[in-house]
Formats: C-alpha cells, structure tokens, sequence
C-alpha cells in the first residue's frame, strides 16, 4: 500500500531522513518509533505530501508523492501531532468543511458525519466551539476529521501525547478497531502503544531504521541480553564452581549474598534455561528460593539500538 | 474550482466568527465618517463632492487591508493548521485564490456600507455620478491590490504583526512611488516608470471618473502577481 525508497530529506545541514525504506502492506499496522527528533514526523509529512522528499520517492496506493500529489492525498486520513484544529469553529462547522473539501456531498456527508461523531465519541461536544474543548476531544475531533472519508491509508503522528491514560486507552482501542480494515501509519516514543496497537514496528534513529519487524521478533533479536535471576540457599564458595561448570551458561554475576543466600543474575545461550537450572539445584540438593527469567522488554532493545551501535536486521 | 469557494466560504465565515469583522467594519466606518465631514470640513467647504472622500480611504486602507489579512496565513502557521490544510486533497492556487476570495468579498462589503455616504451627499447637491462610480471601482481595485501583498506577507511568517508590517510598508512604498511630492525629487526619466508602477497614480486618473483599461488591467495584474508570489511562497515549504 505504501512504498517508501531511499527516503532522503535535509533540513539546511542537518539530515533528518537518511536514504529510509520501507513498505507498509494492505491492512497492516506500523508503528513508527524513535527518540524525539529522530525524524519520525518528517517521514509522515513526507508520505502525506505535506513537505517534498530531497531523494527517493514515496508511492501510496500506487500513486506518486510528488506527481500525483492531490490523488495520493484522497487516499490518506493525516491526524498531525497535536491535533491542530481551526479554535474558531464549531465541531459540526469543522467536520462538514473536511467533509466538502473531502468531496462528501449531500445525505454521504451527513451520514459519514453522524457516524464519525458516534465512533470518536464526540456526541456530547456537537455544539462546542473547538477552542473550549479539552485536549482529549480535540484529539478525537483530529481522529474524526482523518477518518470522515474513510480513506484507505490513515497517519497518525503521535495519536496520545498530551492526553491522559483512560484517554490514551480510549484512542488505542479505537485505533485497533480501525486497524482492522485500514492500513495505518502511527509514530510514536511510547513503547507500550506500538505493543498494543502496532502488527510491525520500525525503530528510526538519528534518521535512519535501526530495526524493524513485529515486537516478539524484536524481542526474539536481542534474547541474547536476558537475564535470569536465581537464588540459592548456601554459601557462593560452594555454589559458584558449580555454576561456573554449567556449559549453558555463558555469564555469571553475583547480585547479592546475604542471610545465608546469594543471588545471581545469570545470562545464558539457551532461550529457556529454568529447566536446566532447576535441575542443577535439585543435583546438587541447593534450596532454590527465586528462578525468575525476566525477557527483554521492547523499552531494551529501544535504549540499546537508539543509544548504541546500529545492529543490522 | 469548487475547492476554492469551499475555502472562500469558511474563511469568510471565520471572519465573521469571531469579533474582529465587527470591530474592523465599525472602526473603519466611524474613521472615514469623522475623517471625512471633520477633518476634512465637509461642511464648511459646502460642496457636494466626494473627492475629499477618494482621497482618504487609500490612506486608511494602508492600514486596514494589512489588519484584514495578517492573520490569513500566520495564523494557520502558527496554530499548525496548515499541516491539515495543506494535506487535504487541494491544490495551493485553491487554497490561495480562496483566502483571497474571502477576504475581498470582506473588503466589497465594508466599501459597499460606505454607500450611504454618496447618497446623502446626491440629495444635498449635485453629485458627479461618473466620478462616485470610477472612485468606487478604483477603491475595489486598490483594496484588492492590497490584499494581494497582504496575503503574500502573511504566507511568508507565523507572525502576525510582521505580517502586518510588512504589507504595510510595501503597500505604502508602492503608493508613494507615484505621488507628485515624491515624484520632484526623482530624475526626470525615471518619472513615467514610477508612476506606471505606483499604486497611487493609478487610483488618481480612475478616481476622476476616467476608467481606463490600463488601469484596470494594471491592478488586475498586480493582484495576478502577488497571488502568484502567495503561491509560491506557500509551495516552497511545501511539496506541490
């Protein structure tokens, strides 16, 4: 559906988009994510033909970015980061300006309004002005607006900055719904929304893509940084040569030794190691009081690949 | 086409929206009526002629115009606005010939409230009907010249007040540059290019009641020119 090829993009000396590429299929879900600044909204402003690409070229439902400009934007719905909104309209008056422009006419227009209020929520704002509305209805007047066409392709910069967290829950749920029949860009720096709502991710950094691939599969690329934390009833003199010993384990480190205990933080080859564990305590008849393997959260792999070298993918 | 009266629409309405129309209508209107019958000693002169009043309103366009149309773009700059506006499937010379649009229909009506004043004046003496006409249409023309720059100067900033400045100052330099005073202290030769130019030397020969196709054609091009200039200027941070 979207087709992104040697994305370049220069602000002055600085260079935000680096030679990206990427492709977003029918339906899916991509979550675009990276630190602040790291060039996720000029990618989006760029889809959504907003500012020209300096290199490369964006197609979106087969439609050029810079040629066929006015067509590519018929097929998207662009929710910009923090929502920005016209303060001096009424709900209503705004939803049927988008609604013309949009090329809805008659009873389409009315009916695809009604039904956008419904399923933003916005029933009970119809006759606010949009300056009096509060950030959260703001952002679901954005969401509706994006929406009111029913485009085939939806970019949301940031959908939940600014809102709070049954709100967030709320634009989440409705983007899953959506998500459903609709092929969606969202860019974000919190990582539990791409793990909620996302079916792919993308991690952008400093311009360019640092990893991509569904969040277990982004897990699965750094299982080699899980720990597992165990405890031993005992003495480390005793314990440790045994440990040392164990070929499925490949680094050991002593957290703390007290009260008769120790605990260790074990890193290790194999990806499910509690078994092999266990029944090394129960050979060696060790009270085992903790065996817990923490996996690697998405927050990780996010701090390691935007704060350390690029890993290729 | 159509995209271009939707906008026209909504920016005229957003005019509206808000107080602004109604403050900028009501002081214009009560400074041209004082201006015109105290300053200008209507009264005491004792003409029916409203020559006084063609000789004004340019002067308080230069401030006006650039208050009606500093906002037009700044404002969606600032607010981000532009972001959703320039993403919806319309080209920039829609977008741009609409907010032009708007705002001149804004202008028409505010000249059209002055009516009243010529009328009155009609039933108070004998009244050069053919210079009311060609003053009116030469108000329209200059108004709408000066909207032009005005839209142009706001596209380039966020700022409305640098927006406002800068109309100002180019509506006034493009105003003066024909106006005899200035016209003195220039070499002879360079005389006729600046009046060709001048806004102002313009407005003063249809004011007379002469309307000549070259003066008419003169302010539509100005206004071709500046509309173009918004719409490059709004495509350049922008893609096509």
């Amino acid at each position: 559906m979207i087709e992104v090829r040697n994305l370049t993009k220069r602000f002055g000396a600085t260079v935000a988009l680096d030679s990206v590429s990427f492709d977003v299929a029918g339906g899916e879900v991509l979550g675009l994510l990276g630190p602040n600044g790291a060039g996720k909204s000029t990618a989006l402003r760029v889809i959504t033909c907003y500012i020209p690409a300096d290199g490369g070229s964006v197609r979106v439902a087969d439609h050029d970015t810079m040629t066929q400009s006015v067509e590519v934007r018929r097929q998207i719905g662009y929710l910009p980061e923090n929502a920005p909104l016209y303060m001096d309209m009424g709900v209503i008056e705004y939803l049927e300006f988008i609604g013309k422009i949009r090329n809805l006419n008659g009873p389409r227009r009315a009916s695809r309004l009604d039904e956008m209020i419904e399923v933003c929520g916005l029933s009970r704002m119809t006759h606010r002005m949009i300056g009096t509305l509060s950030k959260g209805y703001r952002q679901r007047l954005g969401l509706a607006q994006a929406l009111i066409h029913d485009p085939p392709v939806l970019i949301l910069d940031e959908p939940t900055t600014g809102l709070d967290p049954n709100q967030i829950i709320e634009i989440r749920e409705l983007i899953k719904r959506i998500g459903e029949e609709k092929t969606i860009i969202l860019s974000t720096h919190i990582l539990p929304e791409v793990e909620t709502t996302c079916s792919r991710v993308l991690i952008i950094n400093e311009g360019r893509i640092v990893a991509s691939g569904t969040a277990e599969e982004l897990a699965g690329q750094a299982a080699g940084d899980q720990k597992t934390f165990v405890t031993f009833k005992g003495s480390a003199e005793t314990i440790e040569p045994a440990l040392r010993e164990c070929e499925i384990i490949t680094d050991l480190s002593l957290i703390e030794s007290a009260q008769g205990k120790v605990r260790y933080a074990i890193g290790s080859n194999k990806e499910e190691p509690e078994e092999t564990l266990f029944n090394l305590a129960v050979q060696n008849k060790w009270t085992l009081t903790e065996l817990r393997r923490e996996a690697v959260s998405l927050e990780q792999i996010f701090t390691r690949l935007t704060t350390q070298e690029p890993i290729e993918s | 086409m159509q995209n271009t009266l939707i906008i026209a629409g909504k920016e005229f309405r957003s005019y509206f929206g808000s107080a602004i129309a109604y403050i900028f209508l009501v002081v214009f209107l009560v400074l041209t009526s004082v201006l015109f019958f105290e300053l200008q000693k209507f009264f005491v002169v004792g003409q029916a002629t409203m020559r006084d009043f063609f000789g004004l309103v340019p002067v308080l366009f230069l401030f006006f115009i650039p208050a009606v149309s500093m906002r037009m773009w700044a404002e969606e700059r600032k607010m981000g606005t532009l972001e959703t506006l320039m993403t919806l499937p319309v080209r920039s010379w829609e977008v741009v010939t609409g907010k032009f649009l708007a705002s001149f229909l804004f202008l028409v009506m505010t000249i059209a409230l002055t009516l009243p004043l010529p009328i009155i004046i009609a039933s108070l003496g004998n009244l050069d009907t053919g210079a009311i006409i060609g003053g009116y249409l030469g108000l329209i023309l200059l108004g709408g010249s000066y909207l032009a720059i005005g839209l142009w100067t706001s596209s380039m900033t966020e700022n409305q007040i640098v927006a406002f400045i800068g109309s100002f100052v180019i509506c006034l330099v493009l105003f003066l540059v024909g106006v005899d005073i200035v016209l003195t202290s220039l070499p002879r030769w360079i005389i006729p290019f600046m009046k060709g130019l001048s806004l102002g030397s313009h407005f003063s020969s249809i004011e007379r009641g002469v309307i000549d196709s070259r003066d008419i054609i003169y302010y539509l091009s100005v206004i071709g020119f500046f509309l173009f200039l918004n719409v490059r200027s709004v495509e350049s941070s922008r893609g096509k």
